[in-house]
């Protein structure tokens, strides 16, 4: 459960003020299929970055499953970046040096676990994402779609309660950014929270909710549109 | 994060960037090589003097006539007399000394060494058989000066001299002329080479009183004493002053040197210099400590979109500012351990091409390399790891 109330995100910009987010009211339950468009400069990756706890608001609260983690310090924000969330990026942001298996292993030794226990896991997801042909190719011995693949398996790894997606068909053709999205459905379908910001009106539809942004706010978002679901 | 995993994420860098390592670790190397070559010349240098000058004796004290004045002239200019000559009586006056274990009166000259129809100018040393044991002499025929009163005519050869003069090779019981008087070989000193001032291959030994008589003196040239123990030597110094002053009328017309202050005197300049040395090639462990520091501020602004990447995943600030500080730690350190091998492997190769400089590095410069080496690495990478570690992350992804 993801809860925002307020929150604003200024820059300083030489002598000028960007509000990226000014004032946003946002709530996203467990589980839900969110996309979020908009215009270039809008806010979007802001946004994504403030629910990741990738970035701290200048002014607001944000509940994360009930905790208020604006509070928090920068250790514990880390920690509870690692359990719950999963970042997908547009670049991919894969480590040029390491294989696809050590990219995607990463996460397992953030959190201490022992190497045994780390070759079965990252065995199993190169299969769930058909990349055990590629297990130890390097990210520039990769396709586009199979380094997004790389990239959502190490998001994934440690089953993470939210997936944040920030335009990650951006840099892939069209029939691999399908597929792409029809894996991080799949994932959604096991429960997860997929929140995906994108520009691609095709993809962006295929969401559950949609939520438009401009100038820093929320200015359509579709669960309005369903009264009954707000409680 | 585990640290078995910080050094396996470390280790994989490091050998990633396989040239920007080796520059390095070379760097590195380099500067710990030369901390310990240079303190195994430097040391072998102390080694090799204070050898040389242990082997003329050991516990030895040296009596010299005249009283050299640290604050230049002696009394006995001022006052218009001459300082007293030690005499032989002199030197037989410290036998008495329970401290003396024994003792040799020199006298030193340049006679005609005449024999075998061969002719030339040697250096005649006058003493007795003590001279033997207190300047630790070893002779390579024959048999050295007899002791006590009654001997005949005898004369010791050096070994360039006894080969020159008879190349033959019978030399003892050999009869030669030295200046006017006869002489009876009676043995032949082992190469030495130089020590003390004088080649001890080209000199000539023969009992004190024919010195004496030979270059008609009744004065000595010196009195050397060996003190029964180190710690004898500075006491047995006062009691020659005493014994000498006593026998001079008071008068304090000796100076008295202990090998042990020489000694000390050198090792003292020659550790000095190691140290130096030792300074300057640290120098260049610490530029190569600054190269570190610099190759890891780059990798910091090379890697800050990775940087980001994991801190995206959950990496705490110290996890990132452990992983960098142990990447430069590895390379500072493989290099330091390099660095000591080079070392040795360099003053082997100076112990073989010098036999005679025992070029042997010193432990505490070795250790003291490899620290300052894993040191200055620590040090240098304090600063980039720092900045990594506080890197914004939103920033730190967008960064390419
Ligand atoms: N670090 C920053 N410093 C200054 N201004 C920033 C910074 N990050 C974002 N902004 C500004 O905040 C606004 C929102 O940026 P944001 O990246 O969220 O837009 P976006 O909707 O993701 O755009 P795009 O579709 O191009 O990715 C922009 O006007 C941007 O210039
Ligand atoms: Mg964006």
């Amino acid at each position: 459960m993801i809860y925002l109330s307020g929150i604003t995100r200024l820059f300083q910009m030489g002598d000028q003020e960007v509000r990226a987010l000014s004032g946003i009211n946002l709530k996203i339950a467990s589980g839900e299929y969110v996309s979020i468009m908009g215009p270039s400069g809008s806010g979007k990756s802001t946004l994504l970055n403030i629910i990741g706890l990738l970035d701290r608001p200048d002014l607001g609260r944000y509940e994360l499953d009930g905790i208020d983690v604006t509070s928090l310090s920068e250790i514990e924000q880390a920690c509870v970046r690692r359990k719950k969330i999963g970042f997908v990026f547009q670049s991919f942001h894969l480590v040029p040096r390491l294989t696809a298996a050590e990219n995607i292993e990463l996460p397992l030794i953030l959190n201490g676990i022992s190497p045994t226990n780390r070759k079965s896991i990252v065995e199993e997801a190169l299969l769930k994402f058909d990349l055990s042909n590629r297990a130890q190719h390097r990210p520039a011995e990769m396709s586009g779609g199979q380094r997004q693949r790389t990239a959502i398996a190490r998001a994934t790894i440690l089953r993470p309660t939210a997936i944040l997606a920030d335009e990650p068909t951006g840099n892939i053709d069209h029939r691999n950014g399908t597929e792409v999205m029809a894996l991080l459905e799949r994932l959604h379908h096991t429960g997860t929270t997929l929140i995906v910001v994108t520009h691609d009106r095709e993809l962006g539809a295929r969401a559950d909710r949609h939520i438009a942004m401009r100038d820093g706010e929320i200015v359509m978002d579709d669960i309005s549109e369903r009264p009954n679901e707000i409680e | 994060m585990r640290l078995s995993d910080t050094l396996y994420l470390s280790i994989k860098t490091v050998s990633s960037y396989r040239t920007r390592s080796l520059l390095i670790v070379l760097a590195m190397a380099l500067g710990v090589a030369a901390v310990v070559i240079l303190t195994a010349l430097g040391d072998g240098a102390r080694r090799y003097v204070t050898n040389k000058f242990s082997s003329i004796g050991t516990n030895l004290i040296i009596v010299i006539p005249g009283r050299a004045e640290t604050a230049g002239g002696f009394p006995g200019a001022v006052l218009g007399q001459t300082p007293r000559d030690l005499t032989l009586e002199d030197a037989n006056a410290l036998a008495h000394l329970p401290q003396v274990r024994r003792y040799a009166p020199l006298n030193i000259g340049v006679a005609e060494l005449v024999a075998a129809s061969r002719l030339r100018e040697v250096t005649v040393l006058g003493s007795t058989a003590e001279l033997l044991p207190v300047r630790h002499m070893e002779l390579a025929q024959g048999r050295f000066l007899t002791r006590g009163t009654g001997h005949g005519a005898q004369i010791l050869l050096g070994a360039k001299l006894a080969r020159e003069f008879f190349p033959q090779g019978n030399v003892i019981g050999q009869r030669v002329r030295l200046g006017d008087r006869r002489f009876l070989v009676s043995g032949v000193l082992k190469f030495q080479g130089e020590s003390m001032g004088f080649n001890t291959d080209e000199i000539v030994i023969i009992p004190i009183d024919y010195a004496q008589a030979l270059f008609n003196t009744s004065s000595l040239f010196r009195i050397l004493v060996e003190a029964r123990s180190r710690n004898d030597i500075v006491f047995t110094k006062e009691a020659i002053f005493d014994i000498l002053k006593q026998r001079h009328d008071g008068e304090e017309d000796i100076t008295v040197i202990t090998q042990d202050a020489v000694l000390a005197t050198f090792d003292r300049i020659l550790r000095a210099l190691t140290l130096g040395v030792a300074g300057i090639a640290a120098i260049s462990l610490a530029v190569a400590g600054i190269l570190v520091m610099n190759v890891m501020l780059v990798a910091v602004s090379q890697r800050t979109s990775e940087i980001g990447l994991l801190k995206a995943i959950g990496a705490p600030s110290a996890d990132i500012h452990h992983l960098f500080l142990v990447e430069a730690l590895l390379l500072s350190l493989t290099g330091g351990v390099l660095g000591f091998i080079l070392g040795q492997f360099g003053s082997l190769l100076i112990r073989l091409a010098f036999p005679l400089l025992p070029a042997w590095p010193p432990t505490w410069a070795s250790l003291a390399g490899v620290t300052i080496a894993f040191v200055t690495g620590l040090l240098a990478s304090l600063l980039p790891a720092e900045r990594a570690a506080r890197l914004n992350p939103v920033q730190a992804l967008s960064a390419k």
